[in-house]
């Protein structure tokens, strides 16, 4: 199922009876999702994206805009109509109902036509609960199960109905860290048997960039960036975007574009073109750093950390807007951890611009 | 472990004494007098041990009379009182205006004195030389005949009693099952919507087991109160109960002990006893049901 937001916009009643504005929870967004696609909706706590979520479920209704299913448009059509099965953050399983009848709920739900027999119901319980691997699960009640566990039932549940469009609210967060590396390749796995186009919402950016076909960056309600998690990672289109990608995060340093060259603080890093003479963000990725004996960037070294495959290099710079800079370099380089400078070269696909006023990239050439 | 047992006693000696003093030795004195004959409590004699006292109010027909109304009483008024708590609370959590006024509108009559209002029952039900009473005239003016509800018919009275107990009753009922309306987690209805879940299943399969252990708790101390009704019959009918043939069995008990018939402990302690017999019973049927029923998390 194709899924298109079209200038989607949410506005929540202020809670506050002296502060009359709305509060914009999501703002003119529009996105097209591809049909059988797993899709991450990404951003800061409270940025929108599960009330995005939950209007393409159809729990919560846009103040503007229109949904389309397939070209076709599901504004005004309830939850059950859409064909869309949901997992919540907390899975929201019946408590007193067992695996089996917890799952078997939603086609109880069914009437008319597509009534089930109580065979036909039993064979799609049972598929739903082999595709997430939980038959022997079956007569358990919730709380006798771990969170894993409750998690794929979750999902089974949500897939019982065959939906076009599988919804996932924070799918990962009650787990703890093992579990969650497991259950993201199971969501995987499941999405990519089922074939059903997925959307889920996470702030961790880890997670969605890790399964995600497709990442969708957010912020306050705005959509900032749709793409494949690698182009988002390295192309990033504004200093927040850059920002919330990739740990460890982007290091940051206020420099300026002088005459074709690029200065962090009084270091003159690089030649570059393109770019008329201006204050800037600079943003380097970790792993854009080379130690090299007389490289541009000066920096005052605090400590390494050897992490086996690599070493991380903390260090410190006046014009460092982060606190301290990480660079991850080759454990085979060795560093002289007497000296109190160490000195870097950037790699200029890893070394990013944006405007001090709009914090928009700015794209430049080197020379 | 072992050595340290007698201070565990030692905490736990007032508590012991005070019940063991006010509740246990009252609970087999009522017991033993149940079985002594003729016991005078001013001279502390009987004549013989045995079950005539048994007998004897077993065939005491203000007892039968006493037993009728009071199963008749439980019977109505507890399915009645809980479903309609149930009706007005889950009314309550779904609307939002007026929430907190509505809410304390149904809560006045917990706060209010029983007597007091049975009083006001009464005026409202009355029938006298002079006037038909308010809810007579309201009758009256659909077209129907007027009846004397205090003084009037069996059923009359008996209705006048329900609806009084019932509606004494219904404010901690609601307060009770509102709040535990307010425990669901909102989400089990956003995934039952997601679900296409009709309304009436929502509430069958999902609303009601959630708070199925209030509702139990409700429906057995409703068993057990409505069985020990007797200050709310005195507020509508007057202390003469047998007269108004309107007794409840803790009516009798009372009655045999300081009414104009009084001066009996014997059958009021044989009295006592059968309704103990009664709610237990009562009771432990209500904890087989529930076990099947009543989903504890």
């Amino acid at each position: 199922m194709e899924v298109f937001l079209q200038d989607l916009t949410k506005k929540f009643p202020s809670r506050n009876r002296r502060v009359r504005e709305d509060k914009i929870a999501v703002n003119h967004f529009t996105l097209k999702i591809p049909n059988g696609k797993l899709i991450g909706l990404l951003g800061p706590s409270g940025c929108g994206k599960s009330t995005a979520l939950n209007m393409i479920c159809g729990l919560e209704k846009p103040t503007e805009g229109r949904i389309f299913f397939n070209g076709e448009d599901i504004t005004d059509l309830p939850p059950e109509h859409r064909g869309v099965g949901m997992v919540f953050q907390n899975y929201a399983l019946y408590p007193h109902l067992t695996v089996e009848e917890n799952i078997r709920f939603p086609l109880e739900n069914l009437k008319g036509k597509d009534r089930l027999s109580k065979q036909e119901m039993h064979e799609r319980v049972m598929a739903a609960a082999k595709l997430v691997q939980i038959e022997e699960l079956m007569e358990r009640k919730p709380s006798q199960m771990s969170g894993g566990q409750q998690q794929r039932v979750a999902i089974a549940r949500a897939l019982v109905k065959t939906p076009n469009v599988l919804l996932l609210d924070e799918p990962l967060s009650n787990l703890d860290a093992r579990l969650r590396l497991q259950t993201r390749e199971e969501i995987r796995r499941i999405q990519r048997e089922t074939q059903v186009t997925t959307i889920f919402v996470t702030h961790d950016q880890e997670e969605a960039m890790s399964i995600s076909d497709m990442i969708v960056v957010m912020k306050d309600g705005v959509l900032h960036q749709t793409g494949r998690p690698q182009e988002v990672y390295d192309d990033p289109v504004n200093l927040f975007v850059a920002q919330f990608l990739g740990t460890p995060p982007i290091n940051t340093f206020s420099g300026s574009v002088r005459n074709g060259h690029l200065w962090i603080g009084e270091d003159d890093v690089m030649i570059i073109s393109g770019v008329p003479d201006q204050e800037v963000h600079v943003g380097i990725r970790p792993e854009g750093f080379i130690l090299q004996e007389d490289g541009p960037l000066c920096c005052d070294l605090i400590r390494v950390e050897v992490m086996g495959r690599d070493t991380s290099v903390v260090s410190n710079h006046p014009a460092a807007v982060s606190l301290t800079i990480r660079s991850i370099i080759s454990s085979e380089t060795q560093v002289d951890t007497t000296n109190p400078k160490v000195r870097f070269a950037l790699k200029p696909a890893k070394t990013l611009l944006f405007s001090k006023e709009t914090e928009e990239r700015i794209r430049f050439e080197v020379k | 472990m072992k050595n340290n047992n007698w201070k565990g006693w030692l905490y736990l000696i007032p508590a012991i004494l005070f019940l063991g003093i006010f509740m246990v030795y009252p609970l087999i004195d009522v017991f033993v007098y149940s079985f002594e004959e003729g016991y005078n409590s001013a001279s502390q004699t009987f004549f013989g041990v045995g079950l005539y006292n048994y007998r004897y109010v077993l065939r005491d027909p203000y007892f039968l009379q006493a037993l009728k109304n009071t199963f008749i009483l439980v019977i109505i008024t507890v399915p009645i009182s809980t479903g309609l708590a149930l009706l007005i609370s889950v009314g309550l959590s779904s609307i939002k205006p007026l929430k907190e006024l509505f809410q304390t509108i149904y809560f006045l009559p917990y706060v209010t004195n029983t007597l007091a209002v049975g009083l006001v029952f009464m005026i409202l039900f009355n029938k006298t030389a002079y006037t038909d009473g308010m809810i007579n005239l309201v009758i009256k003016w659909f077209g129907g005949q007027a009846v004397d509800f205090i003084h009037g018919p069996y059923w009359a009275k008996m209705f006048v009693l329900c609806f009084y107990t019932i509606w004494v009753v219904l404010p901690f009922k609601i307060l009770i099952l509102t709040s535990a309306l307010a425990s669901v987690n909102p989400q089990f209805y956003s995934a039952a919507r997601v679900d296409g879940t009709s309304k009436g299943r929502i509430f069958w399969k999902i609303t009601v087991p959630m708070i199925s252990p209030m509702l139990f708790y409700l429906i057995i101390t409703g068993f057990i109160g409505a069985f020990k009704v007797y200050s709310d019959a005195v507020a509508i009918f007057g202390t003469d109960l047998n007269q108004a043939g309107m007794n409840t069995i803790v009516g009798f008990i009372y009655d045999m002990l300081y009414g104009d018939s009084g001066g009996y402990p014997s059958y009021a302690s044989a009295a006592a006893i059968i309704l103990f017999a009664v709610v237990l019973t009562i009771t432990c049927i209500n904890l087989l049901v529930s076990k099947k029923h009543v989903y504890y998390e």
